[in-house]
């Protein structure tokens, strides 16, 4: 769909020469009252200097975050007759945002992009910068997330000081990187909320186990997180002062929130009746 | 452990010693001390493990702490003792169901529990819920901020050997709980917050119950000054202890009174108004002592503006409806008190029996399948009495939620026990811990 608008043959998020450096312009101070938190002029100004955001968004493999869904009611295993039984929908893949990505999303990823050059991280760091529902999500390469996450802290003009949340997703057996690790990161100077994922690259064809750095360096807050996300999906931080179980007990076989593994499952038995566990019995989706 | 145990110390069942490889291990219960100090002061280091059942680790909270004499050197906290698997259990249930799910985890906040949850299925839907049922959320929320902050100041005080504090607190307490009764039906678990709105409207003759229990309140509240805010011995037991600067507990991620007591006034309600929060004149009060007793202050305050911020909810409650306007989100009868109990209405089952197959269809399909929620993902934050409550909410377009992940404030906060405490007293720990008041339902969840 991307070709069709874009004429030229370029890739979605690819900038034509003129566009390559932007303007630095400082706009004109509102005339009335501070600035709205979050909004322009809000954050830091940067000292002008000429970005190059060629490869901030390269076209990469989109990234399957859900399960295909058959038929068209999503019905399963019973005997479909309305026809729409062999219709199969892809899985949702969240949309590339280009830009203008809307609010202070676009002067904000220029902020970042400029700290990135700064400290010599690749702008192909960034995979996908996704808008949806008013948040953003960067999809970062696993190998930068931990220089990421210090620019994002230490720069004057991003200034994250506090990281929210570090949870794991599991998007399903069938998903090629079905294990995603996701970070909420909070700027409590600029009243702004962004949102990392970095995609595990799991099931991999080495049969090793899902890893993906640690971010306890910098902000020790993600130390019980990430021993969550290790309890719960089985992703191994790297670098993480001591990853044990911390929800589950300590001998305990599995990651109990994977997709695959069930949900309860103990037999009870009340009066000669088996109760099955909660996922195989009767359901109506 | 009896095959262990040597036939000298085999005298008292119940607090036994025992050889492992880690050193002797005893069993304390009381008023055997003599023979376990007996061991210690020849050993200058000793472990001593408090809990999960132990009336005074705020909760079925462990801790593990290594001593020097008296003076903690290093403590850890072991969690878990009261995982239940809810966001599990949510990826099972509808959108709808998981209500009645999110409200038993931090069982002292349910109902913000149910908001947080409800405002992320609206955002993930593009929806929003009518005025009238962002103030009744709002209401709920600051009445249940009272009960939460009086049983910390109840639990608190017990923990300290305070049961003065105790009584009162959990008197007061009793005065929330049978509002919150009267309003949603249920003292607790009350499942009353929907995506889309909320359960019911108010009953009649709300406005009068509340205004009473304000007024209560309001009279009530100063006995806790003249009974704890200059009592020596409470601050003996709280003045500089538990102390966490605002560098570490943004380090640490630290939210709430505790992040408050240190001198930043970050409360979400403030910061990032949701439900219209912007409309309600009230104060975030903060202190710079960054102490177990500047907490303790922060939370009276905090009562008090919870009680202006409900007065005002008062006049902003306009007649209107309670529910969005779709019926492929709202519940499709209205509840009502029959004969056996509250239930459909009649009217409503005599419609769907006797009139309309559709009507019947829809209301089946609504109630046992749900509704489907576009794809995507979304973090909702609110300020919880605890701190920042965030839900972290995955669609995949379907009928159950793909991921349900609670950023819970108890097991953030609980991360600066030991920075709280190590190099301090035992008697210390125990303050340190009731001023972070962890909740284990949501921090086990």
């Amino acid at each position: 769909m991307a070709d069709e608008m874009n004429p030229a043959g370029k890739l979605p998020g690819q900038k034509t020469p003129e566009q390559q450096i932007p303007e630095q312009q400082i706009p004109d101070p509102t005339p009335d009252g501070p600035p709205v938190p979050g909004d322009v002029q809000s954050g830091a100004e940067r000292p002008g200097h000429p970005l190059d955001t060629t490869d901030a968004t390269p076209a990469a493999e989109p990234f399957i975050v859900g399960r295909d869904r058959r038929g068209m009611f999503g019905v399963t295993g019973t005997g479909d007759t309305s026809g729409f039984g062999g219709l199969t929908l892809p899985a949702y893949a969240p949309a590339p945002a280009e830009r203008p990505y809307g609010g202070w999303f676009d002067e904000f990823t220029d902020d970042l992009l400029a700290a990135f050059a700064e400290r010599d991280i690749p702008a192909a760091a960034i995979l996908q910068i996704t808008v949806d529902r008013g948040e953003i999500t960067y999809y970062v390469a696993r190998e930068h997330l931990v220089a990421i996450c210090r620019a994002l802290r230490d720069d004057p003009a991003l200034r994250f000081e506090l990281c929210s949340s570090v949870s794991g997703v599991d998007y399903g057996v069938a998903v090629p990187q079905r294990l995603h690790s996701v970070y909420h990161l909070t700027s409590m100077t600029y009243r702004r909320r962004i949102r990392l994922e970095v995609a595990v690259d799991w099931p991999n064809e080495n049969g090793d186990a899902p890893t993906c750095p640690s971010v306890v360096g910098v902000y020790p807050t993600a130390d019980w997180q990430e021993r969550e996300a290790w309890d719960m999906f089985g992703i191994v931080y790297d670098g993480h002062p001591a990853l044990t179980r911390i929800l589950m007990p300590d001998d305990w076989d599995g990651h109990p929130q994977r997709k695959d593994y069930p949900l309860g499952g103990i037999p009870v038995e009340y009066k000669g009746a088996e109760i099955p566990p909660p996922d195989q019995r009767r359901s109506y989706s | 452990m009896s095959s262990d145990t040597s036939s000298t110390e085999a005298a008292d069942l119940y607090a036994s010693a025992r050889q492992t490889t880690e050193g002797r291990v005893y069993t304390v219960t009381g008023g055997d001390w003599d023979e376990v100090l007996e061991d210690a002061i020849t050993d200058e280091r000793i472990i001593i493990n408090l809990g999960p059942q132990h009336p005074s680790t705020h909760g079925v909270l462990r801790l593990v702490l290594e001593l020097e004499g008296e003076t903690v050197t290093q403590a850890r906290s072991v969690v878990g003792y009261l995982h239940t698997g809810i966001e599990k259990n949510c990826e099972f249930r509808t959108w709808t169901q998981g209500v009645t799910f999110v409200t038993r985890m931090d069982y002292l906040a349910p109902l913000s529990n149910e908001v947080a949850y409800c405002l992320g299925v609206e955002k993930l839907l593009g929806i929003e819920a009518p005025r009238r049922a962002n103030v009744i959320r709002v209401m709920l929320l600051e009445l249940n901020r009272i009960s939460s902050h009086l049983v910390a100041l109840a639990t608190g005080g017990m923990e300290l050997g305070s049961l003065t504090a105790m009584t009162a607190g959990f008197r007061e307490r009793e005065e929330v709980l049978h509002l919150l009764e009267y309003i949603t039906g249920l003292r607790m678990n009350h499942a009353f917050v929907r995506p889309g709105g909320v359960a019911q409207d108010l009953p009649d003759g709300y406005e009068q119950v509340v205004r009473d229990f304000i007024t209560l309140m309001r009279g009530r509240l100063p006995d806790y000054d003249k009974l704890l805010t200059g009592q020596p011995i409470w601050k003996n037991r709280l003045v500089d202890v538990g102390y966490l600067p605002v560098d570490a507990c943004l380090a640490l991620g630290i939210t709430g009174p505790i992040l408050r007591s240190a001198g930043l006034p970050w409360d979400l309600r403030k910061t990032e108004p949701y439900l219209g929060y912007e409309e309600y004149d009230f104060e975030v009060p903060t202190s710079t002592a960054a102490d177990s007793y500047a907490r303790y202050l922060l939370r009276v305050a905090e009562i008090h503006e919870s009680l202006k911020i409900v007065e005002q909810t008062l006049d902003k409650l306009v007649p209107g409806p309670v529910m969005v306007n779709d019926p492929k989100v709202a519940w499709p009868a209205k509840l009502s008190i029959g004969g056996d109990g509250m239930g459909n209405s009649l009217e409503h089952v005599r419609k769907i029996m006797g009139q309309s197959m559709e009507a019947l269809i829809h209301h089946f399909k609504l109630v046992t399948e749900g509704f489907a929620v576009p794809a995507g993902q979304v973090y909702v934050p609110i300020e919880s009495p605890r701190g920042e409550l965030g839900y972290h909410m995955v669609s995949d377009g379907g009928t159950r939620p793909m991921r349900v992940h609670v950023r819970e404030p108890s097991f953030v906060n609980l991360q600066s026990m030991p920075a709280m405490s190590e190099g301090g007293m035992v008697a210390d720990v125990i303050a340190a811990v009731a001023s972070i008041d962890p909740v284990m339902g949501g921090c086990d969840r």
